[in-house]
C-alpha cells in the first residue's frame, strides 16, 4: 500500500543487486533469515519453562472465553486436590481488576492478578516479570489463568508444561471450528458448565466431534465446578502430567527446540498438533 | 488485536539487523503467514503500515505469503479432507500439520548497505 495517501500502488521495487545502476547507489542486499516472528516471546519462554522444570513445578496455562469457567474451575481444583496434598499457586490475569486472583486467594490458592490494560493475552515476559510476586519455587502445580480470549493467547507460549483450554456447554457447539488455532494448541480441553446440559439444547457429541476436527490428539474431560462431576478426572491428568514433570531426575518433557508457538507437557500426552513426533 | 505487538517485534528484529550490518534503509521485508498462525494478514498489514512510519521499515514494502493449512497422516502420507476429522482414516494415526500452516515467520529483508 502506498503510505502517501493509502492507494493500493506498491511503490517502485528498488533495483535489485546484480542490476545495472548508477555507480553512486548502493547495493541492495537480500537477506535471508527464516526465523519466527515470536522467537523473542519463545526465548523468555524457554527460560520461565527451565525455571519450573528446575523446580519440579507442574505449570498450566489456562485459556478460554471471558465467563467460561476458568476461575470456577479453579476453585473446585483447590477442593478436589485437598487431599492430595498439593501446594497450588496461580496467577490470574485480566484487562482490569484483581477480582479473579481474590476470588483464587479465597479458595485456597495463593495468586496475584496480571492486569494487563489494554493487552489481549499474556506473554512470557509478562509471566516471568508476575513470578517476582509469588512464591513459585515453593508449588506443586503453578496454574496461569490467561486473558478470557479466544485467539490471541492461543499463539504465545509461556513456559507452561500444558495448555488447557476452557469451554462452556453454553458456547455453541461449533466453538472449536470458529477458534480452529485456539484448540490445535491445546492438549487438554474442559467442558465445563456441564451440570447445565438438561437445560440446554445442547448435543455433546456435536462438540466432541467439532474438537477432533481441530484438535489432532482430543483429549476432552467433561467438568462442573459447581456439582463437582469430573474434577477427580481432571485432578487425575495433572497427576499424571505432574508425575512426569516433578520426580527428580525424570526426563524433562521438552530438551528440544520446539517448533510451534507453545509447547506440551510430556510424551505421554496428545502434543496439540505442533507437528511432530517424539 | 494481538497484530500490533507482532508488529512491534518484527520491526525490532529488522532495525536490530539493519544495525549490525550498517545498512542504509531497508527496501523490503518478507513475510509468511499460515492459515493457522493465529495472525489476520489483513490486520496485520495494516498494523504494519501503521506502525512502520519513523521506522527503519518506513520505505519498505511489506510482501506477504499466505501459507493454507493443510494436515495429512504422519504414517501414510494421505492428505486428510478439508474440515475432516483429524485422523487418517487408512491407519487411524493422528494427523500432522503440514509445513508452514501454523508459520509466522520472517523469511528475509533487502538492505541497502553502504
Amino acid at each position: 500500500m502506498c503510505t502517501t495517501c493509502g492507494c493500493g500502488l506498491t511503490p517502485p521495487r528498488p533495483p535489485s543487486p546484480g542490476v545495472e545502476r548508477g555507480e553512486t547507489e548502493p547495493p541492495i542486499v537480500p537477506i535471508g533469515l527464516h526465523e519466527k516472528i515470536l522467537a523473542g516471546n519463545d526465548r523468555a519462554a524457554r527460560h520461565n519453562r527451565e525455571h519450573f522444570l528446575a523446580s519440579g513445578i507442574l505449570s498450566l496455562n489456562l485459556m478460554g472465553s471471558p465467563g467460561s469457567g476458568k476461575t470456577a474451575v479453579l476453585e473446585a481444583t483447590a477442593r478436589g486436590a485437598r487431599a492430595k496434598g498439593w501446594r497450588l499457586g496461580a496467577v490470574s490475569a485480566d484487562l482490569a481488576t484483581d477480582n479473579d486472583a481474590r476470588r483464587l486467594e479465597k479458595a485456597g490458592i495463593p495468586s496475584k492478578a496480571i492486569t494487563t490494560g489494554q493487552a489481549c493475552h499474556l506473554d512470557a515476559d509478562l509471566v516471568h516479570r508476575s513470578l517476582h510476586d509469588v512464591p513459585w519455587q515453593d508449588l506443586d502445580v503453578f496454574f496461569i489463568e490467561n486473558v478470557g480470549n479466544l485467539v490471541c493467547p492461543a499463539i504465545y507460549d509461556l513456559g507452561q508444561a500444558a495448555n488447557v483450554v476452557v469451554l462452556s456447554v453454553t458456547e455453541g457447539e461449533d466453538k472449536p471450528l470458529k477458534y480452529p488455532v485456539m484448540f490445535k494448541a491445546a492438549d487438554l480441553v474442559l467442558l465445563t458448565k456441564c451440570d447445565l446440559v438438561p437445560h440446554l439444547d445442547v448435543d455433546l457429541a456435536k462438540v466432541h466431534d467439532a474438537i477432533a476436527r481441530v484438535m489432532p490428539r482430543p483429549r476432552v474431560i467433561e467438568v462442573s465446578a459447581r456439582s463437582g462431576s469430573g474434577i477427580d478426572a481432571w485432578i487425575g491428568w495433572l497427576d499424571e502430567l505432574r508425575a512426569s514433570v516433578a520426580r527428580p531426575g525424570a526426563p524433562r518433557p521438552h530438551d528440544h527446540e520446539h517448533g510451534s508457538a507453545h509447547a506440551s507437557g510430556s510424551h505421554s500426552h496428545g502434543h496439540g498438533g505442533s507437528g511432530h513426533e517424539h | 488485536m494481538h497484530e500490533y505487538s507482532l508488529v512491534e517485534a518484527l520491526v525490532t528484529r529488522v532495525e536490530e539487523e539493519a544495525r549490525k550490518r550498517g545498512a542504509l534503509a531497508v527496501h523490503r521485508l518478507s513475510v509468511r503467514v499460515g492459515e493457522l498462525s493465529g495472525v489476520d494478514p489483513e490486520l496485520f498489514r495494516t498494523a504494519y503500515e501503521t506502525f512502520r512510519e519513523g521506522t527503519i521499515c518506513a520505505r519498505a514494502p511489506l510482501a506477504l505469503a499466505s501459507v493454507p493449512a493443510t494436515w495429512s497422516c504422519p504414517a501414510c502420507k494421505r492428505p486428510i479432507a478439508r474440515g475432516a476429522i483429524l485422523r487418517c482414516p487408512a491407519c487411524d494415526a493422528p494427523a500432522r500439520l503440514d509445513d508452514g500452516g501454523d508459520a509466522l515467520t520472517l523469511d528475509g529483508i533487502e538492505l541497502e548497505v553502504p
